[in-house]
Formats: C-alpha cells, sequence, structure tokens
C-alpha cells in the first residue's frame, strides 16, 4: 500500500468551515486557522472551496524567499517561514499561485498550514481532513481514492507558462490529466453569447 | 411586553451570552491531557462520536474519534467547538431567584428545592392538578427523557407535560407510525451510499446534519442520482441531478405529481402493494388528478421538473427517501410527509440494503426523547397514553395505581396558550428556550409573563429562563452518564468527562430532589443515571421502542445498539421491516391518502411574500449553548433575510440594507443578503437569534391536527427596506440580538 497523500474534492465542499474551525485546534498553531475557505460567489451560487497549502515539489514561496527562511521536510512538507530568518516581506505572499501563505503580524512572520506536521509524523490524520464532513479533504492512500472516487486525481498544474507539481492532489474529471488554468482574453468572452445560469432559481422556475 | 426583572442589557451584561473563544488554561496550554474520553456530540439528532481531552478535571479540547462507525472522525463546525461549552464565563454555578430590582439574587440550594415544591403545590391545591405544567427537550437523554415523564406523571401528577420535539420531529414520527408502523428512521445510514436515486425532501443537510453529506457524496461517486425539493439552492441541491425549487408548502404537488407519472408510466409494484399493504386504492384515486401539470400549480415549478423525478425515481432499482423539517414544519406536516412515504410504500423499496426512508432528527436526542413517556400523550416504550394495557404495564413497572396516571394533556404550542388564557398558572421547564423557539414569539414571552411560578433547570440563563421566579444551574452533557438514540435508531452511551461545577447539579438529581419533597421520593430513590436506566429497559420492554436487551456494556461494545432489541442474545435491529414485515398488527403498511391543501396562511395583497425559517451550520436551535461560542458566532454572527435580487430590486433593497420582516403577529429588522439562491417569492431567515432578531416573532401559531407541529416554513410577511434598528437590544453584541 502507498503512503497516506493529501487530496481535495472541491465539488464536495459544502462550505461548513468543520476545517476551518478544526485548523485552530492542531497543536503546533492553537488558537491560529491557517486552512482558507473560499466563498466563490455567494450571491450566484453556494460553491466554496476549500484551500489548504498544496505543498509543491519546488515550493514558488521558497523561491521567492529573499531570507531563505522557508524549508521543506524531507517528505516534502513546506513549511511555514522560519522565525528568526522571516523578515516579513511578504515576497511568498504575492508569489504563491494557490494564495495560501499569509504574513501574520501578531507575530510578524508567514504562517501557512504545514499539513500538520505535529499529527501526520505521529500517525494521526490532519484535523481538517480528519473532521471535513463532506469528504472535500482526505487524507488517504490514492489506491482508496480510486476505489471510493470517480474522477481523476491529479496533482500537475499549468499556470500560465509555469508548470507546478504538488504534493496535494486534486480530483478532476477523468478526462482531465493537469489542472490547466490559463488566462482568458476578455474579448473572447464577450463574442460568446451568455449561458443561462444554472444557478439562478428564477431563471430554473422559468424553464420549460 | 412581557415583564423582565431587569432590563435586557442588565441581564445580558450579568448572564450573557458572552462569547467564550479559548480554552480552559488558553490556547497555548502544552502538554498531555491526564485522559481522552469517547463520547459524543452534544448537538443536533447525529450524534457524532467524538473524544474530550481533559486535563486537571477540566474539558480542554477534542480530538476526533476515527473508530465510531457513524461519524469515522468527521464532525462539523458544532462539533468541533462544542468543548468551548465547558469553563464558561457565563455558566450559572447557584440557583437564583428573581429580584425586582436587580434581576436576580443567589438563594441557597435547599430553599431553591423547597421553594419549587411548595408552589407546585400551592397552584395545584388552588387551581387543580394540571394548572401546573412540565416542559421538557429532546437534547436530554434517554435517561433524563424517562426521568421527566415519570416525575410529570407520578409527583406532579400533571397531565400537562410536553417536550421541545414537538417543534421537530413529531409530523415525520406520526405519518411513519400511520403507515409503516414504527416511529424510526427505517434503515441505518450505511444503507444511503448502496442506493441508486436519493431524494431529499425539506432538508438542508449541509447545514443541519453535515455529518450525512458524506453519505449522499458516497451514494453519487458509487452512480446515484439526487433529486432534492427545497426553496433554496442549498449546499446539498447545487449538484443535484435534479433539484426542485418548490414552493414553501407545495410539496405533495411534487409527491403525488411524481406517483401520477409512475402510475401511467407502469412503476409501480402492485405485486408488493397486494400481498403487503393496504390503502393504496384511495391513494391511487387520489393522484389520478394529479397530472404534472395540475401538480406543477401546487408546487409552484414546471411540470418537467416532476416528470423527470418520476423517470429518475420510478424504475430504479434501489432507493432512499431522507426529509426534514422542510416538508414537516407545516400545518398539514403528517401529509406532506405521508405523501413521501407514499413514494417509497408504492415502489416497494423498503426493508432491503440500499432500499428504505429516513427522517433526519434534528435535536440531540431527538429519536430517544420521543420514545421514553415525555410527550403529552405517551408512556415510555413508545406507549400510547391512552390504551389501557399500556397504562397498566407502566403502572406496574413505576408501583402506582394505573388510574393516577393522568392522561392526555395539551402538546407545547396550546401549553402556552393555556398559560397564556391563564388556566395553567406554573411552570417547571428544563431544556427548552420557547422564547426563541416557539412561533408567534411576543405571544409566547407575553405568556412567560403571566406565570404565577415558573422555574427553569439549564446551565445558562436562556432568553427564557430570564421569565423564570427560580433558576436552578443544571449539567452539560459531559457532567453526567447516559444514553440517547441517534438519527438511525442507534442507542450510544454518552460517558461521564468531569464533574459538574461547585453549585451546579446533574439534572436528574434536581429532579430527584423535587420529587422526594412532593412526596414521592421512594418512586425515585436512584443511586445513578445507570439505575434510572435499567428501570427504562423494564419500561420500555414489549413497547415498540424496545430496550430491554440493551445494555450500558453493549453499547460500548457493539458500538451503539440499535432497537428494537428485546432480548440481551438479540443483536438489534439495524434495518426496520425486513421481509415487508411492516410495525402494524396486521404486518402490513397502511397508504394513508391526503389531499393538498393550502398554509394556514398564505400570502395575499397586504402581505405578499412567503417567509421561510431555517438554521445556519453554525448554530444549534434557539442559539442559547452556541451563541455563546465566539467561533460559531464569527462564523455566522447576525441573522440575515436571504432575498433573490429580483425581488430586493422591485422593493429597492440593496445587499447589506436593514429590511423589516413583518407579518400579522410581529416584525423582525436583519441585515438582506440578495442571493439567487432562493425563489423570488419566499425569503428566508434563520431563527437561532432573540427578541428583537427573532424571525419567530413573525411565525404563525397554527399547528398540525395530528402531530400539533407549528407552522414554521410559511408565514405571510411583507419586506421593506429599514433604518438600522435603534431598539434597547440594537447596541448589543449580536449574539444577545444586537445587529452590527
Amino acid at each position: 500500500m502507498s503512503e497516506l497523500a493529501f487530496f481535495i474534492d472541491y465539488s464536495r465542499c459544502i462550505g461548513c468551515q468543520a476545517c476551518v474551525q478544526a485548523c485552530e485546534e492542531c497543536d503546533t498553531h492553537r488558537g491560529r486557522s491557517l486552512i482558507h475557505l473560499e466563498t466563490i460567489e455567494r450571491r450566484d451560487s453556494v460553491q466554496t472551496a476549500p484551500q489548504v497549502c498544496m505543498h509543491c515539489e519546488d515550493p514558488i514561496c521558497a523561491q521567492v524567499c529573499p531570507a531563505d527562511a522557508i524549508k521543506q521536510t524531507a517528505e516534502g512538507v513546506v513549511q511555514s517561514s522560519l522565525k528568526p530568518r522571516c523578515i516579513g516581506c511578504s515576497n511568498c505572499v504575492l508569489a504563491c499561485p494557490f494564495g495560501v501563505p499569509k504574513y501574520d503580524a501578531d507575530v510578524d512572520q508567514m504562517m501557512k498550514c504545514d499539513m500538520c506536521y505535529d499529527r501526520t509524523s505521529t500517525g494521526r490524520r490532519p484535523m481538517c481532513a480528519t473532521v471535513c464532513p463532506s469528504g472535500a479533504l482526505a487524507f488517504t492512500t490514492i489506491e482508496e481514492i480510486m476505489r471510493t472516487r470517480q474522477g481523476r486525481a491529479v496533482n500537475d498544474w499549468q499556470f500560465g507558462d509555469q508548470q507546478v507539481r504538488t504534493k496535494v492532489f486534486v480530483l478532476v474529471p477523468t478526462e482531465a490529466t493537469r489542472v490547466n488554468l490559463s488566462v482568458i482574453p476578455l474579448s473572447s468572452l464577450r463574442r460568446s453569447r451568455p449561458a443561462p445560469d444554472p444557478y439562478d432559481v428564477a431563471a430554473l422556475l422559468e424553464a420549460d | 411586553m412581557a415583564r423582565l426583572p431587569a432590563p435586557v442589557s442588565d441581564l445580558v451584561a450579568q448572564f450573557g451570552p458572552h462569547l467564550h473563544r479559548e480554552p480552559a488554561g488558553g490556547w497555548n496550554t502544552r502538554g498531555e491531557p491526564d485522559r481522552i474520553v469517547p463520547t459524543h456530540c452534544c448537538f443536533c439528532g447525529q450524534q457524532c462520536g467524538i473524544q474530550l481531552k481533559v486535563k486537571d478535571e477540566k474539558v480542554v479540547g477534542f480530538e476526533p474519534w476515527e473508530e465510531f462507525p457513524f461519524n469515522k472522525g468527521k464532525l462539523c463546525p458544532k462539533g468541533v467547538k462544542r468543548y468551548m461549552q465547558d469553563e464558561h464565563p457565563d455558566r450559572l454555578l447557584t440557583p437564583l431567584v428573581r429580584d425586582e430590582t436587580r434581576g436576580f439574587q443567589p438563594i441557597d440550594w435547599e430553599t431553591a428545592l423547597d421553594r419549587t415544591a411548595r408552589e407546585i403545590q400551592r397552584i395545584q391545591s388552588a387551581y387543580g392538578p394540571d394548572a401546573f405544567a412540565v416542559l421538557t427537550g429532546a437534547s436530554l437523554t434517554n435517561e433524563k427523557a424517562y426521568l421527566m415523564g415519570k416525575f410529570a406523571r407520578v409527583a406532579v401528577r400533571t397531565a400537562n407535560i410536553d417536550y421541545n420535539g414537538r417543534l421537530c420531529m413529531v409530523s415525520a414520527a406520526a405519518a411513519s407510525k400511520k403507515i409503516l408502523g414504527i416511529d424510526r428512521s427505517a434503515n441505518p445510514w450505511s444503507d444511503i451510499p448502496q442506493a441508486k436515486v436519493i431524494l431529499v425532501a425539506g432538508a438542508n443537510i449541509a447545514e443541519c446534519a453535515p455529518i450525512t453529506t458524506d453519505y449522499l457524496w458516497q451514494a453519487r461517486e458509487n452512480g446515484a442520482q439526487l433529486i432534492v425539493l427545497d426553496p433554496r439552492m442549498t449546499p446539498i441541491a447545487r449538484t443535484a441531478d435534479v433539484f426542485i425549487p418548490v414552493r414553501p408548502g407545495g410539496d405533495i404537488g411534487i409527491f403525488y405529481g411524481m406517483l401520477h407519472v409512475m402510475v401511467q408510466r407502469g412503476w409501480i409494484n402492485r405485486e408488493f402493494i397486494a400481498a403487503h399493504t393496504t390503502g393504496w386504492d384511495a391513494v391511487e384515486a387520489i393522484v389520478e388528478r394529479y397530472t404534472p401539470d395540475y401538480a406543477a400549480g401546487i408546487a409552484g415549478v414546471p411540470a418537467s421538473m416532476i416528470v423527470r423525478a418520476a423517470e429518475l425515481w420510478g424504475p430504479a432499482e434501489t432507493s432512499f427517501l431522507l426529509h426534514a423539517r422542510g416538508i414537516e414544519h407545516h400545518s398539514k406536516g403528517v401529509e406532506n410527509c405521508m405523501a413521501a412515504i407514499n413514494l417509497v410504500v408504492a415502489t416497494g423499496r423498503i426493508g432491503r440494503e440500499g432500499c428504505g426512508y429516513a427522517m433526519i432528527t434534528g435535536q440531540g436526542n431527538g429519536q430517544g426523547a420521543r420514545e421514553q413517556g415525555q410527550k403529552c400523550d405517551q408512556l415510555p416504550g413508545a406507549r400510547d397514553l391512552e390504551n389501557p394495557s399500556h397504562r397498566e404495564y407502566i403502572a406496574g413497572v413505576w408501583g402506582v395505581e394505573e388510574s393516577t396516571i393522568p392522561h392526555t394533556g395539551l402538546s407545547a404550542v396550546p401549553l402556552l396558550e393555556a398559560i397564556h388564557g391563564g388556566r395553567i398558572k406554573g411552570l417547571l421547564l428544563v431544556c427548552f428556550n420557547p422564547a426563541v423557539s416557539l412561533p408567534d414569539g411576543e405571544f409566547i414571552r407575553e405568556a412567560l409573563g403571566r406565570l404565577e411560578f415558573f422555574a427553569v433547570i439549564d446551565f445558562f440563563m436562556s432568553e427564557t429562563a430570564r421569565y423564570a421566579d427560580l433558576v436552578l444551574p443544571g449539567s452539560l452533557m459531559e457532567e453526567d452518564e447516559g444514553t440517547t438514540t441517534n438519527v438511525e435508531g442507534r442507542v450510544i452511551h454518552h460517558r461521564q468527562v468531569v464533574q459538574p461545577p461547585d453549585g451546579a447539579r446533574q439534572d436528574w438529581r434536581i429532579i430527584c430532589d423535587l420529587a422526594k419533597r412532593l412526596g414521592a421520593g421512594d418512586k425515585f430513590a436512584y443511586e445513578s443515571t445507570r439505575d434510572i436506566f435499567e428501570e427504562l429497559r423494564v419500561a420500555s420492554k414489549g413497547g415498540v421502542a424496545d430496550y430491554a436487551g440493551i445494555t450500558w456494556e453493549r453499547i460500548d461494545r457493539e458500538m451503539g445498539v440499535f432497537w428494537p432489541c428485546p432480548s440481551i442474545d438479540h443483536p438489534g435491529t439495524p434495518r426496520l421491516y425486513e421481509g415487508w414485515r411492516f410495525g402494524h398488527p396486521d404486518g402490513k403498511a397502511h397508504f394513508q391518502p391526503a389531499e393538498w391543501r393550502p398554509a394556514a396562511e398564505e400570502p395575499d395583497a397586504d402581505y405578499p411574500i412567503v417567509l421561510t425559517t431555517g438554521r445556519v451550520v453554525s448554530q444549534y436551535l434557539s442559539g442559547t449553548q452556541t451563541r455563546r461560542i465566539g467561533a460559531l458566532v464569527d462564523q455566522y454572527p447576525q441573522p440575515q433575510c436571504e432575498i433573490h435580487p429580483r425581488l430586493a430590486g422591485s422593493l429597492g433593497i440593496a445587499d447589506g440594507d436593514f429590511v423589516r420582516v413583518e407579518s400579522r403577529r410581529g416584525a423582525v429588522v436583519v441585515r438582506a443578503q440578495i442571493v439567487k439562491t432562493i425563489r423570488p417569492d419566499t425569503v428566508f431567515v434563520p431563527y437561532h437569534w432573540p427578541l428583537g432578531r427573532s424571525a419567530n416573532n413573525c411565525t404563525n401559531r397554527a399547528i398540525d391536527p395530528v402531530s400539533k407541529i407549528p407552522e414554521f416554513k410559511i408565514c405571510a410577511v411583507r419586506v421593506s427596506k429599514s433604518s438600522p434598528p435603534s431598539d434597547d437590544l440594537a447596541s448589543l453584541e449580536p449574539a444577545a440580538g444586537g445587529v452590527r
């Protein structure tokens, strides 16, 4: 059996914030939640998306750090900044393609998700992935995911010209092999006909 | 305005709700806990397993309990933060007596208990035994629920005992009992992922039963199709195969419309119906009229949605129906549930793996607390208070004459009406916050102010307790031991984790002390809650909800035992109706016909909009517990009115504006939240907040004739832009009813 890994299935998320509340209970940063729950646009939809650190194989946050304050463990977990080194410049905050690191003024350093290193290193699962009631976050084996989920788990990302490989997997439709986030020119959108809004209840009621 | 002993702001300053934000010892407490105790969450009927960490005899945190099979470590935000109730600064630590100048004053326990007993006797001798009432709750353990029913009938000898499950499970219970013969979810949750089609009717699962989400999603991973009925596009509805944004109160249109299509297309299991049911012909005659077009008119949705739902549900190999308050909180709540259950019975898809039906209980012990005899018409074991042999059996267990057991009393809403009308003069209340949770809030609070004597047992000063003459400080779930019965009918064990703080007492001891003062001490001579459970086992033996074979040791060993479990060697009954043996004496399911009828109050020219109410994920019921936990309050600090942009535009309302939502009974002023995810003819306000921020100021006291559940899910309102509230509450914290 392969090692335990972290999986995100955004489509399962119900926005309950159990992950946000539980992250705060993790012993290494008690009282401070480091996971982000994004509300896409509440006016239009109830869709939400949890965002843990993706733990890039070659972390961009570390690449851009002028103080060499961001380190990886041997297992590939990217850690919060080292307090003696961090100068609070927020280069990492700006550079991370997933928007994960945040500068915390109270402690004057960058803090981020460390995949519950204190828990995973002692055989326990990360707080967020243990409590998540929807299974949007899961910490298990790839075999278990393939056995129980539709779609495909991928960890290759394309941000424009930049390729990123992450320790954390996301579930995507089976036909996809990577997550491709290209910039779409606005002009191309203007030409296309606006589609009926599938999340507008008034529009649903007017359908035949 | 009903009388309070001091201004609300003074009471809030003294008793909260204050926000508790850090565990005992603070966030930076390090070191291993002294012990980790596996128990259950106290919020909601899912009753998730959770482990509480104890250090220096204080609860300091939690650890997921992954071995417990129902939730496997999963929790919602309420579960994660439940331990913040412990060591709470608002905790009541002494009996309090009402003081007209200062609000409340501490008194000693003996004086408080003596006075309560004396007042019960005084009121009963002046006005008759039923002039003193008892109101209880569905968040109590089975042991305490049993004790309250016995206390009311044996010690107080009043007919008037009812509970707040009256606001929760009674419509589902009555419908299930009428058709299937047993009031319980028919299947364990493990059947949900085996179903090929799932119908969720009026259940905001993501917010009100979050743990059930994974069961639904797992079914979908297995290829299940999902149909959701809700006036709002909830997180579960967002990706449903068929989402039907039904008009509040229009559910029967969907169910009968589907059944009509199923009859037309031959998707009815006539062989099963002939062999195992009665009453189908009457149902078939009614649904004949419910063509998709006719049904769509009732449901307020396009007919095509009903046809598509029928096309999924009708021919399915396996299926599962889940319903909750959305179809139950109606003056036709029982009929709504019966119409839904007819869809299950007409296909014969029940009583086997992946085939069945469940009601999603809302309150902590929503299932168990309705079986132990604290309902106004019921005796332990889900026995019938008016059945002579049931009365005789329970009289024997209690050691009293059958004739001394009172007959059926008033249910919760009529009971409050009787207080308002002066027919009930005294009240003992535990685990219930009617000042927030009952409809027509102003009327309810006025009633509470009319009591000659009112005693409340609670661990916090709830909005209701503010009206009390005496407040007796009780215990948290983790300060006592006992059992509850979860949404599946699985009886589980709440372990005692810590002792109650000095000054507070375990609820059951308070009740037994009162019983002694009322001259019934010999009938309440329990040494522990285990003694009560052992008596409950005997009392339930031979009843529908039979716990006779369940012991605390078995529960621990087997991770819960499902009732009915008539003997020690019986394995328990996770799935009801196997072999199509139903709960009625004839072993058959009994179809129940019912025509759709309008709500007690439909929108009209003066009040043209429908108000529907419900919950948010971070708050539990009337909020008396969860509005004191900082992290949960931060998540959704104050009630908002969800309103569709089209309706908001026509009313000149912008996102974040204050709006006044006003019915014939009262009004609530809250901020508008403009969302496309709600029907444009309906607004939604969650009900967890008090007084001027209470959605229940608007709701209607109309009740279902059978279940007596109030019609929380539909009343007529008008909505207008408002200036920010400037009432007494407005400047308080949002948890106390203030606004930001």
